[in-house]
C-alpha cells in the first residue's frame, strides 16, 4: 500500500492540484448554469430568461399598481424602468419601505410574461440600498419618476 | 478629550508596530542582537496602546458625544447602553479600530505566553505581525479615522441600523473578529518559520494553540451570525451563502483544515510546506472577507455604505501582504525539507483528504463570492446564490464526512481497513439504513437526503474512538475531537430536517381567526400598539397549540423605529425539543379600512435549532483541545522549571 517513498511528495501535490482544478471547473460550470443575472425590464422583455432559472428583476414600483389579492397576502404590482414595464407577483411579508414609487429588486423567476417573486428586497434606508439601485437611481431615477407619476 | 486621547494612543501603537517591526528584522541580522530584547516589550506595550484607544472609542459612544463624528452619525442619546457600546463597532471606522485592538491585543499575548518557538523564529513572527498590523494602522488613521471631530455639533445623533439593535450584536462582531485576526498569529507564524526556515514538528505545537482559539472563536461568531441571521432577518433561512456570511466561512474553512494539518505536522512530521501554506491562506481569507466587506462592493448590512475609495487602500493591503507572502513561500517553499512518509489507509491519508476537500470547497466559495465582481467588471452583473453553492461545496463536504466516519479510527502512518472494518461498518450501515428510511419518509431531494443518511452515521462514528477507553481517563483532546465531531453529525441533521420536513403557510388572519401549520394551530387574538425605549410597535398576540397541547403565547412584532425612521418585522420564535415554531408579522393588509386582516408568516421547523447547537458543540470540542494543550504546555512548564532548579542545587552541593 505505501506509495513509492521517493514520490511521496510529488504524489500529494498531484492529488491536491487535481481536486482543485476539479473543483474549479465544478465552480465555473455551475456558475454559468446557476449564477442569478439582474435585469431591468427592458432587458427580460427583450431577452426573457428560461422560465425556471432564478433571475432577478430590478426598477422602480410604478404608482397605483400595486394591489393586494383576496387571501391578503398575494401582492402584484408592476416594476419600471422607464423605458418598459413588468408585471410582479409575491406572495409573502413585504419589506418595510417597499411603497409604490420606490425602487425595489425582486428575486425570482419570469413566468409567461409575470415575474414571480420569491423575495424582495427594498431599500432599507439611506445606507442600504441594494447595490443595482443606486446604480439605476443615478442615471434613471428622474426621467423614471416624471414617467411613473 | 477622550477622543484626542484616543488618536494619540492610536498614533503611538502605530509607532511602535514601525519599531516593533525594525526591531524584530534588525535583530535577525548579525550585529543587531541587541535590538532582539525590546521586541516582545514593545509588542506588549503596542497591545496596550491600541486597546486604550479602543476604550476610548467606547467611552465616547456611551457618553455620547456628538461633537465626534462617528457618533454623531451612528449614535443616540436615547438608545440603550448596551447599543451605545455596540455602536462603537457597529459602523466602518469602529469595526476597523476592533480589527486593529484584536491583531494588537494578539500579538500582545504571544510576546506575553510564547516560549516555545526558537528565539529567532520569535522575532520573524512579532516583526510579521508588526508588518501587518501595520498597513491596517495606516488604514485606520489616514482613511478611516474614528476620532474625527465635527462642528458645528448637531443636536441629536443619526441613530444605529434596527438591524443592528440587537443582543447577538453585542458580541456577534468582536468574537468574529476575534476569531479573523486571531488567524494573523497563524500567518505571522508561518511567515516566522519560512524567514528562520525552521518548519517542524515544535513550529506546529507552539502554533497549533493559536489556531484553536482564533478557530473556536470562528466557529462561535459564525453560528451566532447565522443565529442572528435567522431570526432578525424573518426569512426563515439561516445561512444565505451572502457574500458577507462567505467572507466569515472561508477563513473558516481554511483554519479548519489548517488545525487537522497541524495536528499531523505535530504527531508525525508530516505535510510541512502544506501547513505553512494554510497559515498563509487562513488568515489571507480574512484579510479577503474584511476587503469584500469593507470596501463598499457589496450589497448587504454589514456593508455600512462605505467610501469606495477605501477599498481600493485595503486592496493594496490585500496585495502586499497575500502577495507577499505567497512569494515568500513559493521561494522558501522548496527549503523546507520533505516530512515523514505515510501509506494512503492511514491517520494521515485521511487528514490529507479532509484537507483537500475542505481546499476545494474553499475554493468553491471564493470563486462563487468573487464571481459577481469580476462579472460586473464585464459589465454584466449577477448574483450568485444557494442554487450554485449548496450542490457544489455537498460534492465535496459529504465525501468529507464519510472520511470522516472512519479517520479518526484509523493509526498514523499504515493501517489495514480489515483492522477497523467492523467499526467503522457501524456507521456506514446507519448511512445506508438512512438513505432508505428518508426516502421512505417522503424526502426526495437529495441533498437533505444525504444530510440526514449522513447525519447519524457522523454521530455514531464521533464517539467510536471512546470505545474501549475509561472515559474519565480518556485524554481531554481526544474528547475535544469526539465533542466537534460529534457537533457536525448534529448541526447536519438539523440542517437536513429544516431543508426536508420545514412547514410553511402564508396567511392573512382577521382578529380571532387560526390557521394551521405544521402540527400547530395559531389563533390571532389582537393586534395592539405598544412602545418601547426608542421604537413603538404594532404587537400580534399568538394563541398557539402544539397538536392539542397546552395554549401558549408568542408576540411578534412590526416594529418603527424613530432614528433612524425605519419599519421592521420582529420574529417571534417558540422552540420545542423537536423543533421551533416561527412567526412574522405583517402589515394590515391593502389599507382596506375594516376588513382588518394581518399577514401572518408561519414556519414549523422540525429539529432546527440542532443547528446553532451542533456549532456551539463543535465550538466547545475546538476549546477542550485547546485547554488539554494549555494544561500540557503548562505540565512542561512546571516540569522543567522544576528540573532547573533541581539542577542548579545539585551543582551547588557538588561545589560545596
Amino acid at each position: 500500500m505505501a506509495i513509492k517513498a521517493k514520490h511521496q511528495r510529488l504524489v500529494l501535490v498531484g492529488v491536491a492540484v487535481v481536486a482543485l482544478i476539479g473543483a474549479a471547473l465544478l465552480a465555473i460550470w455551475g456558475l454559468r448554469n446557476q449564477a442569478s443575472y439582474f435585469y431591468v425590464p427592458t432587458d427580460i422583455l427583450a431577452k426573457p430568461p428560461e422560465a425556471d432559472r432564478g433571475v432577478r428583476l430590478g426598477g422602480m414600483v410604478a404608482r397605483g399598481s400595486m394591489k393586494t389579492a383576496e387571501d391578503g397576502v398575494t401582492v402584484n404590482f408592476v416594476v419600471t424602468d422607464g423605458k418598459a414595464s413588468v408585471p410582479v407577483r409575491f406572495a409573502g411579508i413585504r419589506p418595510a419601505l417597499f411603497v409604490e414609487g420606490s425602487g425595489v429588486v425582486a428575486e425570482g423567476r419570469f413566468q409567461n410574461g409575470t415575474f414571480v417573486a420569491d423575495n424582495l428586497l427594498a431599500k432599507h434606508d439611506e445606507k442600504y440600498v441594494p447595490r443595482e439601485m443606486q446604480h439605476m437611481t443615478a442615471e434613471q431615477a428622474r426621467q423614471t419618476v416624471a414617467e411613473t407619476q | 478629550m477622550l477622543a484626542e486621547i484616543g488618536l494619540g494612543a492610536l498614533w503611538l501603537a502605530a509607532s511602535l508596530a514601525g519599531l516593533q517591526l525594525l526591531a524584530g528584522s534588525f535583530g535577525l541580522t548579525k550585529g543587531g542582537e541587541g535590538l532582539a530584547g525590546i521586541v516582545r516589550p514593545v509588542a506588549i506595550m503596542q497591545g496596550v496602546l491600541v486597546a486604550l484607544a479602543f476604550a476610548a472609542l467606547i467611552m465616547v459612544f456611551v457618553t455620547t458625544d456628538l461633537s465626534v463624528k462617528l457618533v454623531a452619525e451612528n449614535s443616540h442619546s436615547a438608545k440603550p447602553l448596551i447599543y451605545k457600546i455596540a455602536g462603537a463597532w457597529g459602523n466602518h471606522e469602529g469595526s476597523m479600530l476592533l480589527w486593529v485592538t484584536v491583531m494588537g491585543l494578539a500579538g500582545a499575548f504571544v510576546a506575553l505566553v510564547e516560549r516555545r518557538l526558537p528565539e529567532n523564529t520569535m522575532l520573524a513572527t512579532l516583526a510579521g505581525q508588526a508588518f501587518v498590523s501595520l498597513g491596517f494602522y495606516a488604514f485606520l488613521l489616514f482613511a478611516s479615522n474614528p476620532f474625527v471631530r465635527m462642528s458645528p455639533v448637531p443636536d441629536e445623533g443619526a441613530g444605529l441600523n434596527p438591524l443592528l439593535q440587537d443582543p447577538g450584536l453585542a458580541f456577534h462582531p468582536p468574537t468574529l473578529y476575534v476569531g479573523y485576526v486571531g488567524l494573523s498569529i497563524a500567518f505571522s507564524f508561518a511567515i516566522g518559520a519560512l524567514v528562520t526556515r525552521q518548519v517542524g514538528p515544535d513550529f506546529a505545537r507552539a502554533m497549533r494553540p493559536w489556531v484553536l482559539g482564533a478557530w473556536v472563536f470562528l466557529t462561535m461568531g459564525i453560528t451566532a451570525g447565522s443565529y442572528w441571521a435567522y431570526y432578525v432577518l424573518g426569512w426563515g433561512g439561516w445561512w444565505f451563502w451572502d457574500p458577507v456570511e462567505n467572507a466569515s466561512l472561508m477563513p473558516w474553512l481554511a483554519a479548519t483544515a489548517l488545525l487537522h494539518s497541524c495536528g499531523v505536522l505535530a504527531a508525525r512530521n508530516a505535510l510541512r510546506a502544506w501547513t505553512v501554506m494554510l497559515g498563509v491562506v487562513a488568515f489571507s481569507m480574512s484579510m479577503v472577507g474584511t476587503f469584500l466587506v469593507r470596501s463598499g462592493i457589496l450589497t448587504s448590512v454589514h456593508a455600512f455604505a462605505v467610501d469606495p475609495k477605501r477599498g481600493s487602500f485595503i486592496l493594496i493591503l490585500l496585495a502586499i501582504y497575500i502577495g507577499g507572502a505567497l512569494t515568500l513561500f513559493a521561494l522558501r517553499a522548496a527549503t523546507v525539507t520533505e516530512g515523514e512518509r505515510f501509506a494512503i489507509t492511514s491517520r494521515e491519508g485521511a487528514l490529507v483528504f479532509n484537507n483537500v476537500m475542505l481546499s476545494s470547497i474553499l475554493g468553491i466559495t471564493l470563486l462563487g463570492t468573487l464571481y459577481p465582481l469580476v462579472t460586473e467588471a464585464m459589465g454584466l452583473k449577477v448574483s450568485v446564490g444557494p442554487p450554485y453553492f449548496n450542490p457544489t461545496s455537498a460534492l465535496f463536504a459529504m465525501p468529507m464526512f464519510v472520511v470522516l466516519m472512519v479517520g479518526p479510527l484509523l493509526r498514523w502512518r499504515r493501517d489495514r481497513m480489515a483492522r477497523v472494518g467492523w467499526v467503522v461498518a457501524l456507521p456506514l450501515g446507519l448511512t445506508l439504513a438512512g438513505v432508505v428510511v428518508g426516502y421512505a419518509m417522503g424526502v426526495r431531494h437529495v441533498l437533505p437526503l444525504l444530510a440526514l443518511a449522513i447525519a447519524p452515521g457522523v454521530v455514531v462514528a464521533s464517539v467510536l474512538p471512546l470505545r474501549g477507553r475509561n472515559l474519565l481517563r480518556a485524554p481531554l483532546s481526544l474528547w475535544g475531537m469526539v465533542v466537534a465531531h460529534l457537533g457536525l453529525g448534529v448541526a447536519l441533521f438539523g440542517m437536513g430536517c429544516d431543508s426536508a420536513f420545514t412547514a410553511e403557510r402564508l396567511v392573512a388572519l382577521r382578529v380571532g381567526e387560526q390557521s394551521q401549520v405544521g402540527p400547530w394551530s395559531v389563533r390571532l387574538d389582537s393586534v395592539s400598539p405598544v412602545a418601547g425605549p426608542n421604537w413603538t410597535a404594532m404587537e400580534g398576540v399568538l394563541k398557539v397549540r402544539y397538536a392539542n397541547g397546552a395554549a401558549q403565547t408568542i408576540t411578534p412584532h412590526s416594529r418603527s423605529f424613530w432614528v433612524p425612521p425605519q419599519t421592521m418585522a420582529v420574529s417571534a420564535l417558540l422552540t420545542r425539543w423537536n423543533g421551533q415554531l416561527y412567526t412574522v408579522l405583517g402589515e394590515e393588509t391593502d389599507g382596506k379600512v375594516g376588513t382588518g386582516r394581518w399577514q401572518l408568516r408561519l414556519w414549523w421547523k422540525p429539529f432546527v435549532p440542532m443547528i446553532w447547537l451542533g456549532g456551539l458543540l463543535v465550538a466547545l470540542g475546538g476549546a477542550l483541545a485547546l485547554l488539554s494543550r494549555v494544561m500540557q504546555d503548562l505540565k512542561r512548564r512546571t516540569a522543567r522549571t522544576k528540573g532547573d532548579e533541581r539542577r542548579a542545587r545539585v551543582a551547588q552541593l557538588e561545589q560545596a
